[in-house]
């Protein structure tokens, strides 16, 4: 691959008072791509996506390299890491309902987010959202503009994260469960919108999800945690043909419509799963 | 096995009418579901059922007898839920037994340790498991024991709000698997709720499409892979979910 915009190697993490990592020997790098990270709950793929974005100050960080770009993130100051953070890497999260500041109009917030890192005047900033909540999608942006984060529908509140995140045209996002909190209705209208803009803007995505049917159509490739490890690496074309019996378990648990009805296959978990992964 | 028909069921809260006449009837032992989008009432559907809502009118019986009519006791008897967030519904400070043994005492049931005993078997957990409290135990086993103390009544109806939308793939298939066998072994009539078709197609015999506290249309589950609904916003919904299982 050439020009990776994130390269990880051997990225273990321990949260402060635990004894076990919560995140061991993850490997990864990305380049102008969509790679999806799925497992179970407690897995680690979220604790992976903040320890990229060096949010967890209490957990014990260790890797052979965390380069994101020109910047070392193993060793980069916290200054340093305020220049990127919002900048040139950001996150969405699941939720909007908690993600989103209850007190302040949805607008004002964007446009917070913006002027942050690039310098704007009050009424630059204003248009470059409003044409932003246009990008996103949003019918009537001035009236949104003004509108409480209580007033907005989950859909339309994950739209106006999007926004926020893309503004600072971003290199790389994080995806944190987007659409987890979503309505299915929407929840397709959202990723569109989001895959597109990823594609216009050639941003490299990290979309975290406990949905191999979401990765499956929205990513390049797919990495597959269990306990803290990376089991599987595999395009996300060949999903199907997954190895590993923990993948094709959780492939097999998933009911699908249309399927037979008989009872689903129950994964047997394995603990020769806890070691290193197969590459396929 | 008990029927279940609902009539004319009206709701409000102070000035927002919440459920408009919703109708339907549900058959003894079928599995009946309700799906929609997040504020369509699906959930108040079964807190009026179940009468943790009191101020509707209409109509809802189970085997011929209004639920109104029936002494609190028969009818906590005969309609048991479990709720949607196993990590909200276990009191934290109750421990496995006290939680199974309340409904017990409250009906004044006899051979207590042999019921709890066989709930826990019932729903696949270890009896000693009787002795822990809720967090020592993982997601998909909460549910379980929220399933078991539903069943540990005999009910004839189980109201089902989500019963899986907090947990993995791979713990919600144990817990599917564990509501279908425990229909077949115990004749419960169940009506789930849930946002999830493909759950729905997995469990449900016939499937009722909610929209703004309205039955827009009632369809059978083979309605879902072609996609066989008349009602526009169904067919929108159907149509979502299957464009989103199936690749974009």
């Amino acid at each position: 691959m050439t020009d990776p915009i994130l390269d990880i190697e051997n990225l273990s993490v321990r949260y402060r008072g635990a004894t076990e990592p919560a995140v061991r020997g993850v490997s990864f790098s990305l380049g102008r791509e969509r790679l999806g990270i799925v497992g179970e709950s407690g897995s680690g793929k979220s604790t992976v996506g903040r320890a990229i974005l060096r949010l967890l100050d209490s957990a014990e960080i260790t890797a052979d390299r965390m380069q994101f770009e020109d910047v070392d993130l193993l060793n980069a100051s916290e200054r340093q890491m305020l220049k990127v953070r919002g900048r040139r890497m950001s996150m969405i999260l699941q939720d909007p309902k908690f993600s989103l500041n209850p007190i302040q109009r949805c607008g004002d917030q964007v446009a917070e987010a913006f002027r942050t890192h690039v310098r704007a005047s009050k009424a630059e900033a204003r248009a470059k959202v409003i044409e932003m909540l246009n990008a996103v999608q949003i019918r009537d942006p001035e009236r949104v503009y003004q509108l409480y984060p209580h007033e907005v529908s989950g859909g339309m509140g994950q739209r106006i994260m999007i926004a926020m995140m893309l503004l600072t045209d971003p290199d790389l996002v994080i995806a944190d469960e987007p659409t987890s909190a979503l309505d299915v209705t929407v929840r397709l209208q959202v990723l569109n919108i989001l895959d597109r803009l990823v594609h216009e803007h050639g941003i490299g995505l990290i979309m975290i999800s406990h949905d191999l049917n979401l990765v499956r159509n929205f990513c390049d490739r797919v990495i597959i945690m269990y306990a803290g490890r990376v089991v599987e690496t595999l395009a996300a074309s060949d999903l199907d043909n997954a190895q590993h019996p923990y993948s094709r378990g959780l492939l097999a648990a998933q009911p699908r419509i249309g399927g037979s009805r008989g009872p689903l296959p129950v994964l047997e978990r394995d603990d020769s799963w806890m070691q290193p992964e197969v590459r396929s | 096995m008990k029927p279940i028909a609902v009539k004319d069921l009206c709701m409000s809260f102070g000035a927002v009418q919440v459920l408009h006449d919703v109708s339907f009837d549900v058959a003894a032992g079928e599995c009946f579901g309700l799906v929609g989008e997040s504020g369509s009432g699906k959930s108040t559907v079964l807190r009026c059922m179940s009468l943790l809502q009191g101020q509707w009118t209409g109509e809802v019986s189970i085997g011929g007898v209004r639920v109104r009519d029936m002494p609190l006791n028969d009818r906590c008897r005969m309609v048991q839920m479990v709720f949607q967030d196993p990590y909200g519904s276990l009191h934290p400070r109750h421990s496995v037994a006290t939680v199974l043994s309340e409904p017990l005492k409250i009906h004044g049931l006899d051979r207590a340790n042999e019921r709890m005993a066989q709930a826990m078997i019932d729903v696949g957990l270890p009896v000693d498991f009787l002795d822990r409290f809720p967090h020592q135990l993982s997601g998909g086993q909460r549910q379980r024991v929220a399933i078991a103390r539903a069943l540990i009544l005999e009910p004839d109806v189980v109201l089902l709000d989500e019963p899986t939308s907090a947990l993995d793939v791979s713990v919600q298939a144990e817990i599917l698997n564990l509501l279908s066998r425990l229909r077949t072994d115990k004749g419960f009539t169940y009506i789930m709720v849930s946002h999830d078709l493909s759950v729905v197609d997995h469990m449900c015999e016939r499937f009722a499409v909610m929209q703004s506290g309205r039955i827009v249309e009632i369809l059978p589950r083979e309605a879902i892979p072609t996609n066989a609904a008349r009602d526009p916003y169904a067919r929108e919904l159907i149509g979502a979910s299957l464009a989103y299982e199936r690749a974009v």
